[in-house]
């Protein structure tokens, strides 16, 4: 049995008085690939942020190798090899490309992942490192997004809706590039809209419905039924 | 020759405008920060200047060895203690802290210095200067315009060849992200400032030398860094040179028609740079 890299236990996130999470447990074992879906606005974007640190959590309830994170700040997690490739791709558009990369191995991490490693991944960037990130199409500025991530050589990558808004041949390139990312022991957590994208890429899968968990699975054994149930609260 | 001397005057006063701008320009640009006691730190570090001549018999320019690390000390603990508690959505909090902060460095100098005018001495170099083409061109004046074209192609080259700069960057693009990437925005925001003190500290020594000085002038030299800073558009460095060249040649040109006006030329020559061109002249960060 993998030791568990990540245990979330009785998560709760608040926007204001607004509770966006009820009570979320979760757990990843090292080397593992887990999918979290949902419909809009279940959650799932609010469950990446408490994990990363970006929203504060009450204590205890997020472990990371077995030590409490629930209570530091983003960036010292981060430190730690936690790293996201967040929704909407959200790269720096004063940086160029490759400065882009460059600051995904601010924190210091050694690893397999360097600028060169990057680019023999994703070719193109190599080819417009120089440009300001904003002005590559939306596939290749979802490349950076991932390139910035594996910068920091992470134990634990979090990908939210890396197929958001892009056009089905670059959703195949990049869910293609996928198994070359997630080798080499890292384990991650896969935010996607798409059930069966989902489902081909993950061993385990949650589904999450206005802040509570109301699915928890094998992804090869999971039926559609259950899915449904889950994901719309049909009964 | 007569308005010759005049521009070039100007335009070598505009370097002390530079430098007065380069601080509140750089705070801006990293943290969004418009900093009501810029003027008051400068002169704050005039004075510190002025104590470091006299305790040690150093000469001014020698004492900024010393007064360049204290001001970049002050600039970090004053961001990570007062600063950053007030940086957010709103815009009012550090406009009215840096307020206070104005008013109380004002009251400070006034206890510890009075309100007799200073001045540092810097010897021969007051006096210094050299026949250029007809120009008679004060020592001064030029290391100081020297100085700061020296300060903005450092500011320049920090914000676009280092990784302070690249975070400097990414901080002011998107806090959150930034976080993501390693960096702790409260330091961040302090090594800026630490920075912008640090060029404030130069500012300052070079103020003290040309001129007297007492408690009270802070506002004015907060108003000539705006105007530089407006004039060039935010966000640009090489631009805020400019502004306080355009800056200098108005006052001396104004002082030229009648010596009362020096102030409100400048003060004309901006508002009608801003009716023209709202953003400035180079508005945005150019590399
Ligand atoms: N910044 C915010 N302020 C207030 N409410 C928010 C904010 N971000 C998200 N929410 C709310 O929290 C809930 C979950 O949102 P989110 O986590 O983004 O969902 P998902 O990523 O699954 O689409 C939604 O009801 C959304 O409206
Ligand atoms: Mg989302």
């Amino acid at each position: 049995m993998p030791e568990p890299i990540l245990q979330i236990q009785g998560l709760n996130a608040h926007y204001g008085d607004f509770q966006a999470l009820y009570g979320v447990d979760m757990e990843v074992s090292e080397g593992e690939v887990l999918a979290v879906i949902g419909s809009n606005g279940a959650g799932k974007t609010t469950l990446m942020r408490s994990i990363t640190g970006l929203l504060s959590n009450g204590p205890g309830q997020i472990k990371y190798h077995d030590k409490d994170i629930s209570r530091l700040r983003a960036d010292e997690i981060a430190i730690q090899g936690l790293s996201m490739v967040p929704e909407g791709r959200q790269l720096f558009p004063s940086l160029s490309v490759r400065e882009n990369l460059m600051i995904g191995a601010q924190v210091g991490r050694k690893g397999p992942w360097s600028l060169e490693s990057v680019y023999k991944l994703f070719p193109i960037l190599e080819e417009r490192k120089d440009q300001q990130s904003t002005s590559l199409s939306g596939g290749q500025q979802q490349m950076v997004a991932i390139g910035r991530a594996l910068m920091a050589n992470p134990d634990l990558i979090l990908f939210d809706e890396i197929s958001l808004g892009l056009a089905p041949i670059i959703i195949k390139d990049i869910y293609d590039a996928l198994p070359g990312i997630i080798g080499e022991g890292m384990s991650a957590i896969i935010v996607e809209q798409d059930i069966s994208k989902a489902l081909s890429v993950s061993s385990r899968v949650y589904c999450l419905q206005e802040g509570r968990v109301s699915l928890e699975g094998t992804s090869d054994t999971v039926s559609r039924e259950d899915i449904s149930r889950a994901y719309f609260g049909i009964e | 020759m007569d308005w010759l001397n005049v521009i070039v005057q100007g335009t070598l006063l505009g370097g002390l405008y530079a430098l007065f701008a380069a601080g509140l320009s750089l705070i801006f640009g990293v943290m969004r920060l418009v900093n009501i006691s810029h003027g008051d730190l400068i002169v704050l570090a005039a004075y510190l200047g002025l104590t470091v001549t006299s305790a040690t018999g150093l000469h001014p320019l020698l004492a900024l060895v010393l007064v360049v690390p204290t001001m970049g000390v002050i600039g970090y603990v004053l961001q990570r203690g007062l600063l950053n508690q007030t940086l957010g959505d709103d815009l009012l909090p550090p406009l009215l802290v840096t307020f206070g902060l104005s008013v109380i460095i004002q009251n400070g100098l006034l206890e510890v210095y009075t309100a007799d005018p200073q001045k540092m001495d810097a010897g021969t170099l007051e006096t210094a200067s050299l026949a250029v083409g007809g120009l008679n061109l004060g020592v001064l004046p030029l290391l100081t315009f020297a100085v700061a074209i020296v300060v903005i192609w450092g500011l320049q080259w920090t914000f676009y060849h280092t990784a302070l700069g690249r975070a400097f960057r990414a901080v002011s693009d998107n806090q959150d992200i930034a976080q993501l990437m390693g960096l702790n925005r409260r330091h961040i925001f302090g090594v800026a400032m630490a920075l912008a003190l640090g060029v404030t500290a130069i500012a300052g020594v070079l103020l003290g030398i040309r001129t007297s000085f007492d408690p009270s002038i802070g506002g004015g030299r907060l108003i000539f860094g705006f105007e530089a800073v407006i004039i060039g558009g935010l966000g640009n460095l090489w631009g805020t040179l400019a502004g306080g060249v355009i800056l200098g040649v108005a006052q001396t040109v104004g002082a030229k028609v009648d010596p009362g006006w020096q102030i409100l030329s400048g003060h004309l020559a901006f508002l009608f740079i801003l009716a023209i061109r709202p953003n400035g002249l180079f508005p945005r960060i150019s590399a």
